[in-house]
């Protein structure tokens, strides 16, 4: 396991490198001037341009300019923006509040979708089956900015229930903006453990379990449910790992102060150095989640060995 | 009588109708007994097992007739709570693949040990110490060891073994045996069918072996049912069978089946296939592939025949098929 990670670690770093690479090619080498409209109406004094250019090594080549950045990075150095705040600064303090609010969203897509796919894969074709049915393929064919308009519009301005936007972002207040992140994820872990219960429940190792003269209630709870979800964990963790590469849409409509919204802001203010930071940050975030989901999938399923 | 089934009907309610596969199984078994059924893939072996395990998939699968009784007392009938009761501790069942039949993300040890935990209620340390027990009953090496392995990282033989000892682990009354050795090799069968021989020698279980092996049957049976399209076209003691079959389908299976002494022989197949179980013939079910099938075959059905003493054939010539006329 050990060399596996190893390995797999230092794969990491080719991609890591071609991806943030990528990244910054895209935010500083594109057409057009940089620090246009940073400063008002008029165009940017000849000083600060000259100022700007030295700061971000705009005048270096582009390999070297990255390669400079990539220097920096590695000492924890993410730079300071055309505005003079430290991007590191910015990513420490929105981060939590995305992590928070994927945290929510996985519990509640977890715990709704699981429940409602097994129970729809343990009687199929009954009334609950074709309930879980609908709502799912409903949820799953509403685009998200829609539910989100929605939830706000209603339970936000109309019933008043919830404060339309997050002031604080407790878990409480994520409660809501969770559900709205969660619910298309939703509908696809019911539709994952339900085709999963159903395929598995005629298995023959359930068959064996039940000519054990085990209760029933232990041969679904301890030996269906244990297979039937190996699919379905590896599922979330994956959604957990695009649950923290910001909730755009989501972070957008609730007004949630996350790395989603950071970057959206980041990138209609033309702040280079701030969208480059957040999403090398992202980058790595993903990698290790993708790690870790193939990790998780050898301690759940003993078959599958890294060695 | 230890287990008894009489005329069992089960049928399977599908999409394209209703299959009826079991249309009248009786046979029984008494302790200290190995009783073998044979017959041709689809003839409803494994689907009287399961009748007599209550783990039938219901639906599509209903019992429709009959009677299932251990000890006297009647399972059809006896609430969830009883039959499960009886499972693995009166009648328990062994299946054919133990790599699909044993739960792939388990331990061979936890599997074995939740029936005395659940069942028993012993604690996690005694139930432990029984399943090595066990294991060491079946010879597994290294016990100890291997009872903390995966199904997927034991042989097949050691992983049939670990069936073995897992329905062992309540000691049952009856064992059923499904086709335990097909999935193995040559070598391994053997090992593995005296060492049930052997189990089931010294506990006097009652053992039900469903299996193709005509050798095996001859070595370890005491008594023989011959089952077509989910009827006992022929039962008999093991001896009688083998010198002259009563039923011209349980000639015709003698015929395709390998023996040691007919090496050089060529094999024959049984002509024709096994009746769709949706539209089964009229008369006798095997009529269209029998080769002295006459008209009243094709509009009787012919009941069951008595050729002796515990022996019956269901064959209108039975007399003629077993006094070597043919057949
Ligand atoms: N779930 C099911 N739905 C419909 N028909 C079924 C189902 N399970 C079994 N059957 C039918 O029941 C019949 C008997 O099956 P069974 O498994 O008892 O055969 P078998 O004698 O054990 O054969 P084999 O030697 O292949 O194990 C088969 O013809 C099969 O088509
Ligand atoms: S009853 Fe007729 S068809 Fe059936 S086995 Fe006997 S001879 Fe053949
Ligand atoms: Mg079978």
């Amino acid at each position: 396991m050990g060399r596996y990670v190893l390995r797999r670690l230092l794969q990491m770093v080719p991609v890591f490198v071609g991806t943030t690479f990528l990244i910054y090619a895209l935010v500083w080498a594109v057409p057009g001037d940089p620090f246009e409209g940073k400063c008002g109406e008029r165009d940017c004094p000849d000083a600060y341009v000259a100022m700007m250019r030295d700061r971000f090594n705009l005048d270096d080549p582009l390999l070297l300019q990255y390669w400079k950045y990539l220097v920096n990075l590695v000492q924890g150095d993410f730079g300071v923006t055309s505005s003079g705040v430290q991007v590191v600064d910015r990513i420490v303090t929105a981060f939590p509040v995305t992590l928070k609010l994927a945290l929510v969203a996985l519990l509640i897509e977890a715990v709704i979708g699981i429940t409602a796919g097994v129970v729809s894969g343990l009687r199929n074709r009954g009334f609950l089956d074709s309930l879980v049915l609908v709502s799912t393929l409903f949820l799953i064919s509403i685009p998200v900015f829609v539910t989100g308009y929605v939830v706000q519009l209603v339970f936000g301005l109309q019933l008043g229930w919830i404060a339309p936007t997050v002031t604080t972002p407790s878990f409480g207040n994520l409660i809501v903006p969770g559900f709205v992140l969660a619910s298309l994820s939703m509908a696809y872990v019911a539709r994952l453990s339900r085709a999963s219960i159903a395929e598995n429940r005629r298995a023959d190792y359930v068959r064996t379990a039940l000519a054990k003269g085990l209760p029933t209630r232990r041969v679904v709870g301890v030996h269906l449910l244990r297979n039937s979800l190996i699919p379905v964990i590896t599922f979330l963790g994956t959604d957990l790992g695009a649950f923290l590469g910001g909730a755009i849409v989501t972070e957008g409509i609730f007004n949630v102060p996350g790395v989603g919204g950071l970057v959206f802001r980041s990138i209609l203010t033309k702040d280079g150095a701030m969208v480059t930071g957040v999403v090398t940050v992202l980058v790595l975030v993903y990698l290790l989640m993708t790690l870790l989901v193939d990790l998780l999938y050898a301690v759940l399923d003993p078959r599958i060995r890294y060695d | 009588m230890l287990l008894e089934v009489e005329d069992l009907h089960v049928e399977f309610r599908t999409r394209d109708g209703v299959a009826r596969v079991l249309n009248g199984v009786s046979y029984r078994v008494s302790a200290g007994e190995t009783l073998a059924v044979l017959g041709e893939s689809g003839s409803g072996k494994s689907v009287t097992a399961h009748a007599i395990m209550g783990i039938l998939d219901t639906p599509p699968a209903f019992v429709t007739r009959g009677s299932v009784r251990f000890h006297g007392e009647e399972l059809l009938s006896a609430s969830a709570e009883r039959r499960r009761s009886v499972r693995a501790e009166g009648v328990a069942m062994i299946f054919q693949d133990a790599l699909s039949a044993l739960n792939p993300v388990f331990t061979v040890g936890f599997q074995i040990e939740e029936q005395l935990r659940v069942r028993r209620g012993m604690s996690r340390a005694e139930a432990r110490a029984r399943a090595i027990e066990l294991l060491d009953l079946v010879r597994i090496p290294a016990a100890r060891q291997r009872v903390r392995e995966y199904p997927h990282q034991f042989s097949g033989g050691m992983r049939q073994r670990a069936m073995i000892a897992m329905s062992l682990a309540l000691d049952p009354e009856v064992l059923i045996a499904d086709e335990p050795t097909t999935a193995l090799d040559v070598t391994v069968q053997a090992q593995i069918m005296d060492l049930l021989a052997e189990i089931q020698r010294e506990r006097q279980m009652g053992l039900v072996l469903i299996t193709h092996d005509l050798g095996v049957v001859a070595e370890v049976a005491d008594r023989i049912v011959v089952m077509y399209a989910g009827r006992i076209v022929e039962q008999a003691d093991t001896v009688s069978l083998f010198r002259s079959p009563g039923h011209p389908y349980t000639a015709a299976l003698m015929r395709s089946l390998p023996r040691l002494d007919s090496k050089g022989t060529a094999l024959e197949t049984i002509r024709g296939l096994p009746p769709s179980l949706l539209r089964i013939p009229s008369g006798c079910p095997f009529h269209p592939r029998c080769p002295r099938a006459e008209d009243v075959c094709v509009s009787d059905v012919p009941g069951a025949v008595r050729l002796g003493f515990g022996r019956t054939s269901a064959c209108h010539f039975a007399e003629e098929v077993v006094g070597g006329f043919g057949g």
